[in-house]
């Protein structure tokens, strides 16, 4: 190992949020079309593809035979608390991290001509996100994790609230006391487990006998965290504000990354630390997901807005996540619950792919004609054929369609669920028909008929920016539903750790 | 070898669909023509090799993994293909309609704007229907499936600017997608029992699937095989449009005319028919599941051609037409006779591919005029199309010796046979609905046939002083599927009905086999079937229904209209369709959103964030307005508090410590 | 003979003078500025007669400290009542309820 691989983590962290400061410091003249924004735009994007080329390193390096964890990084870091500077990543947080370095650049190009005052801030908080999220996902000590997981809001927080639409401000305090309430409690559950084990290292935590009780209130607080994260029913409701208030950029982020963190909590800390909590509120978050696949599918059939039908579709997808994760206890024999782990692990990739080109396509339009209700739009794809091409295309992964990424975690956790229940997977693929119903009927009112108006009439095909920016979400979308193959065998060994440490009961 | 002849005849049109769906502007018109007919025409060539390789040079079927999708869990997910001979006959029909269709479509979209794009979707629809019969899993399959519903419903919208097109193209892909609902529960009970997505797997475990049984409701248990069959039944029921879920066929009508001889005659929506065959292994072990599939299939056959006795629009009557003669299909795969539904698949392919045709050439001499009340004595503009739509009509109703004649007469006389299923309800409405269908089928065809080619020109003068046959490029296609529809039965209904081509191919269980019986008793020879036709009540039906129709539609005109107004009510019936797209579209569509207003209103914005939510955050609002008193801003009152909370502490310490 | 219990009532006696003179005063700032300063004598007072009865010289030599840091209070305080008066016109401790909620 040299010294590249031994501190790779560290660099993917480190550099976005130190590029961030010095954009920070550096700082624009106030106009977004100066030389200096220029400049601030540009190093941007450099930074983040510098990092997305160290994370395909990562993924170059990557031993999808290792049970454990790689690129393992630990330093003292309060030694008083036996709080370590521990990072490393298995087969369940790489692809997150891959999707992150992979989403963030398209994000930053996304953001280019849109972003009209403050534009080093601007672009400074996303690189500040990016390397806050890889820290969540990369954090083996819980304290690490914990700081992470929460300065994640904060750039997030300012996103929403300077760049924001015009309920920004009800919208970011709503996301602000929603998330920042649940993860307290996951600051608590951390603190108890640092009076049984001595120390933060996420590690040790899952080999900790514990009471059936404080597994049961560990497993309520970690869910207080990563439910509204996630989100699932009923504590969802601050997404589709937040992402109607967010600039297109952030809508991206928050759905194409940071709703997985609510599902990556699930798998690195609820499942291994608490198993038997778990298994005891298994049947409940089951039910919740089916709620939020069957409820929201409904609600989202009804939405006016754009952005708030993506939002909803993205509940309804990410209850496919939660519900892949808890059937393990359902499925009695046979295969089936790595199968579940899986489908839940893909579909978060996949639902990051889609839902963030979902909004990018939303954000196109909302470039050029100013609103986000279906409404002011109608034969769209009259004056903006390719854009049409791409929208239909993402629309299609977004309803589930084979040979896009979106099915293969649907499909994944379909079969399961159907091992645990007959019922389970009839609820679980009405999706089907409401998805594509939603997604298909807002495709009709918005890209097809006659014009519907002057504002339509005047819209032009996309520029080159854009064109680049789907198309490499297309390519990717199409890839992954084409040959999902690398992405499953990523994960296989570390779903089989992972199964191994649920089946062992701590009591 | 012959992997690569597999993947040339499928990769040819992907590729080409590619290039001419990204780079149309760049190649042209012409180029993208002939582009994606040069690649389907190879593909078609190609899959004539595999089909004389398998039919005469006897080879074996082929079963190969091409690569793996995905592994996990043990679950092996690949795509391959299976080639035997069920597939060699399903590609063949495909390329070539496929082949004619392009052909004709240079003539029929000749002024389109999206020449390049339309090409561009019929390759891509050739591809996917070719992915779909030559896969060797669940997983392909179900790609294919979604693949040709994706390009069907591009297809059906190809003129987006239409409101009832994509009207008609969400309807297609959400009736499709309930279809789908059923077929992936049933890929997942397959995986369930079996463990694997592998049709040779799963074949092999079937035995064992169904000795199993699985609770659905609670306290009722369910045979395993059931289920799964009946399952992926309903994605037959959607694909291949079998009531009720087949609303979407009439309306798939809005689509250009060449997408609905491909897509909704001849090719996609016999998906359905040949999955079914496909997984004959599964479904002889259920007979329940099998009586479902007669039941379905009879309503449809019987009652959809009813249908089409009352359009008036000439793609609509085809249309149902259509939709009877899946209904037929499916009733021979009820009755096990997997090879007669095959067979009439295959015929009906091409007669029913030529009829449209016929119909989308009609449509273009009357510049895009579909009403059949407004056109009359087009004979002798059009001959060529005129000759060869009496050739498809002829077939459709089974005149002896035509195609049509071979596939549904003996499809009729294994119905008959199917004893099996008991001499209940369910054997007599399969029976009668198909052969009652025989009588309906004949009338809506000479029906539409008469009144579009015979008697007084209806239509207005302008028009009329255009008329003329359509340019070769539509009439060519028009005789290269007249000529197997014709013929094609002499020669092929004696090798696949009787003679076992289909070989391991399809499965029957010995007390199932009604074409074996059949093969026994019945056939000697192609001639000798059409020589005693006057024993079979389906001739005598066909002909008194052509004649009715001669009756009504030529010789006494007036008639029908008295007879409408006696019957108004049953007319009405049919007229609204059963009232089914009523049901669907003011039942289930409406109340599905009205349930999701409710749900948004009343759940999200009035309970969660009304009453949750925000009411905490105005419950807190309230606590710090009463709490807020308190806080005087006088110096004193906060002085008096301090000493109040140091002597209650001191008081504390010194008598209760 | 003047014990140590004497000296303790006279400083208990001053300092609830003082607390009596915060709670009750409502009119001058001033007067809030010398119960303050009341209130540290009181606890010097208690300081010396305790520092004298143990004789530990410790509680003269804070005695010391409290002085200084009261002089120096009273001069922030007496300035800051300066420039309020300058500002407000008024030293009133009733029209001062700006913390009101």
């Amino acid at each position: 190992m040299n010294l590249f691989t031994q501190h790779l983590l560290s660099l993917l962290v480190w550099l976005p949020i130190l590029g961030g400061l010095v954009l920070l410091v550096i700082g624009d003249d106030g106009n977004a079309r100066s030389v200096r924004a220029g400049m601030m735009r540009m190093s941007a994007l450099l930074i983040t593809l510098l990092t997305f080329v160290f994370s395909t390193a990562m993924f170059a390096g990557f031993d999808n035979a290792e049970p454990g964890m790689q690129f393992i990084e630990r330093l003292d870091w309060i030694p008083v608390i036996n709080a370590y500077y521990y990072l490393g990543i298995d087969g369940i947080s790489a692809p997150l991290i891959l999707l992150t370095t992979f989403i963030t650049p398209l994000v930053v190009i996304a953001g280019w001509d849109s972003i009209k005052s403050r534009p080093a801030q601007y672009f400074a908080a996303f690189l500040f996100l990016e390397g806050l999220m890889i820290g969540v996902f990369a954090a083996l000590d819980g304290l690490l994790f914990y700081v992470f997981w929460e300065a994640m809001l904060v750039p997030m927080f300012l996103i929403i609230g300077v760049w924001g639409g015009e309920r920004r401000v009800y919208a970011t305090v709503k996301f602000f006391l929603y998330t920042f309430l649940g993860s307290v409690l996951m600051l608590v559950a951390f603190i108890y487990l640092f009076g049984k084990t001595g120390g933060f290292d996420l590690l040790g935590f899952m080999n900790v006998p514990l009471s059936m009780t404080a597994q049961k209130l560990i497993f309520l607080a970690f869910l207080a965290a990563f439910a509204v994260k996630v989100p699932m029913w009923p504590v969802h409701t601050w997404l589709p504000d937040a992402h109607v208030e967010a600039p297109t950029g952030g809508s991206v982020i928050l759905a194409a990354i940071m709703l997985k963190m609510g599902g990556y909590g699930f798998v690195r800390l609820s499942l291994p630390i608490v198993p038997d909590g778990s298994a005891y509120f298994a049947n409940f978050v089951i039910a919740l997901s089916l709620i939020a696949v069957v409820y929201i599918g409904f609600v989202a059939l009804m939405q006016k807005d754009m952005k708030k039908l993506i939002a909803y579709s993205s509940i309804a997808h990410m209850g496919f996540v939660t519900l892949g994760f808890f059937l393990v206890w359902s499925i009695s024999s046979g295969t089936g619950a790595a199968l579940g782990i899986s489908g839940g692990m893909v579909q978060m990739v996949s639902h990051g792919l889609i839902s963030g080109a979902m909004f990018l396509c939303v954000g196109v339009l909302y470039d050029r004609v100013h609103s986000r209700q279906i409404a002011d739009y109608g034969g769209v794809a009259n004056t903006m054929p390719t854009f049409a091409a791409f929208m239909v295309l993402f629309s299609m992964a977004n309803a589930g369609l084979p040979g896009t990424s979106g099915f293969v975690g649907e499909f994944m956790v379909i079969i399961a669920s159907f091992k645990a229940n007959f019922w389970y997977a009839f609820l679980a693929a009405s999706t089907l028909i409401l998805g594509a119903a939603y997604t298909l009927w807002m495709v009709k009112r918005v890209l097809y008929g006659e014009v519907a108006n002057d504002n339509v009439a005047k819209l032009e095909d996309l520029n080159t920016r854009e064109f680049v920016v789907l198309g490499v979400l297309a390519v990717s979308v199409l890839l992954l539903g084409l040959w999902p193959a690398p992405l499953v065998e990523m994960m296989n060994t570390s779903i089989e750790t992972l199964l191994a440490q649920i089946a062992q009961s701590k009591l | 070898m012959m992997l690569n002849y597999y993947l040339i005849i499928v990769l040819a049109p992907l590729a080409a669909a590619v290039i001419a769906g990204l780079f149309g502007r760049q190649i042209g018109r012409a180029g993208s023509h002939w582009l994606t007919i040069l690649a389907v025409g190879i593909s078609c060539a190609l899959s004539i090799l595999v089909l004389k390789a398998m039919f005469w040079d006897g080879a074996a079927s082929e079963n190969i993994s091409l690569y793996t999708w995905a592994v996990t869990d043990g679950l092996h997910m690949e795509v391959g293909f299976l080639v035997d001979r069920l597939t060699a006959l399903m590609m063949v029909v495909v390329t070539f309609v496929s082949l004619m269709v392009h052909i004709y479509t240079i003539g029929y979209m000749h002024d389109d704007p999206g020449y390049q794009r339309f090409f561009s979707y019929i390759s891509l629809f050739t591809f996917a229907m070719l992915m779909l019969v030559m896969s060797n899993n669940f997983l392909q399959l179900f790609f294919g499936w979604e693949a040709v519903g994706l390009v069907s419903y591009l297809l059906i919208g190809f003129w987006f600017k239409r409101e009832s097109a994509i009207f008609a193209n969400l309807k297609a892909f959400l009736v499709n997608r309930v279809g789908d609902f059923g077929f992936i529960l049933g890929i997942a009970a397959v995986v369930m029992f079996s463990g694997s997505l592998d049709y040779a797997i799963v074949f092999a475990a079937a035995e064992n699937i169904a000795g199993q049984s699985v609770e659905v409701v609670p306290g009722s248990m369910w045979n395993a095989m059931t289920l799964i069959c009946i399952l992926l039944f309903i994605g037959a029921m959607g694909k291949s449009a079998q009531a009720p879920l087949h609303v979407w066929l009439p309306d798939s009508m809005e689509g250009p005319t060449p997408i609905s001889a491909l897509i909704h005659a001849a090719t996609m929506v016999t998906a359905g028919i040949f999955m079914v065959a496909r997984m004959s292994p599964l479904f002889e072990l259920s007979e329940t599941a099998l009586a479902v599939v007669i039941t379905i299939g009879a309503i449809t056959a019987f009652f959809m051609g009813l249908l089409g006795i009352v359009q008036n629009d000439i793609k609509r009557v085809v249309a149902y037409s259509t939709l009877s003669q899946l209904g037929y299909m499916t009733v021979a795969l009820g009755a096990s006779a997997y090879s007669a539904a095959i067979f009439h698949l295959m015929t009906h392919a091409f007669f029913k591919a030529l009829l449209f045709l016929a119909a989308g050439s009609v449509i273009i001499a009357m510049h895009h005029e579909q009403d059949i009340r407004k056109m009359g004595g087009l004979r002798k503009y059009m001959p060529i199309t005129y000759w060869t739509a009496l050739v498809g009509s002829l077939a459709l109703i089974g005149f002896p010796g035509s195609s049509g004649f071979f596939s549904k007469d003996l499809l009729i006389e294994a119905v008959k046979e199917s004893h099996w299923h008991g001499q209940g309800a369910v054997y007599w409405i399969a029976y009668l609905s198909v052969l009652l269908g025989v009588f309906v089928t004949a009338l809506y065809s000479f029906r539409m046939f008469f009144l579009v080619f015979h008697g007084e020109g209806r239509m207005d003068a302008d028009t009329k002083s255009h008329l003329h046959e359509t340019p070769w490029v539509v009439t060519a296609p028009l005789i290269l599927l007249a000529v197997p529809s014709a013929l094609i039965g002499w020669f092929t209904a004696g090798p696949v009905l009787f003679e076992g081509y289909f070989g391991t191919a399809i499965v029957v269980a010995p007390e199932h086999d009604v074409l074996r019986h059949l093969g026994e008793h019945l056939w000697h020879g192609s001639w000798a079937l059409v020589k005693h036709i006057y024993v079979s009540p389906a001739f005598w039906l066909a002909a008194s229904g052509a004649l009715v129709a001669w009756f009504l539609y030529l010789r006494r005109p007036e008639v029908p209209a008295m007879i409408e107004a006696k019957v108004s009510g049953l007319h009405q019936l049919l007229v609204n369709k059963y009232y089914f797209d009523d049901l669907y579209i003011k039942g289930f569509a409406f109340w599905g959103r009205a349930f999701g207003r409710f749900l948004w209103q009343k759940g999200d914005q009035l309970i969660i964030d009304g009453v949750l939510v925000n009411g905490t955050a105005r419950t807190v609002g309230k606590l710090a307005d009463v709490m807020r008193q308190l806080q005087t801003g006088y110096l004193y009152t906060y002085a008096f508090a301090m000493i109040i909370g140091l002597t209650a502490l001191l008081s504390w310490l010194i008598w209760f410590r | 003979m003047i014990g140590l219990h004497h000296y303790l009532v006279v400083s208990a006696m001053l300092f609830v003078l003082s607390i009596a003179g915060i709670v009750l005063n409502r009119r001058n700032l001033i007067l809030l500025l010398m119960c303050i300063e009341l209130m540290l004598l009181a606890v010097n007072f208690n300081f010396i007669a305790f520092s004298r009865h143990l004789g530990d010289d410790t509680g003269q030599v804070f005695v010391f400290f409290i002085l200084t840091v009261a002089a120096a209070e009273a001069a922030i305080g007496l300035a800051i009542l300066v420039v309020l008066f300058r500002n407000r016109r008024s030293i009133n401790v009733q029209d001062m309820n700006e913390m009101k909620g």
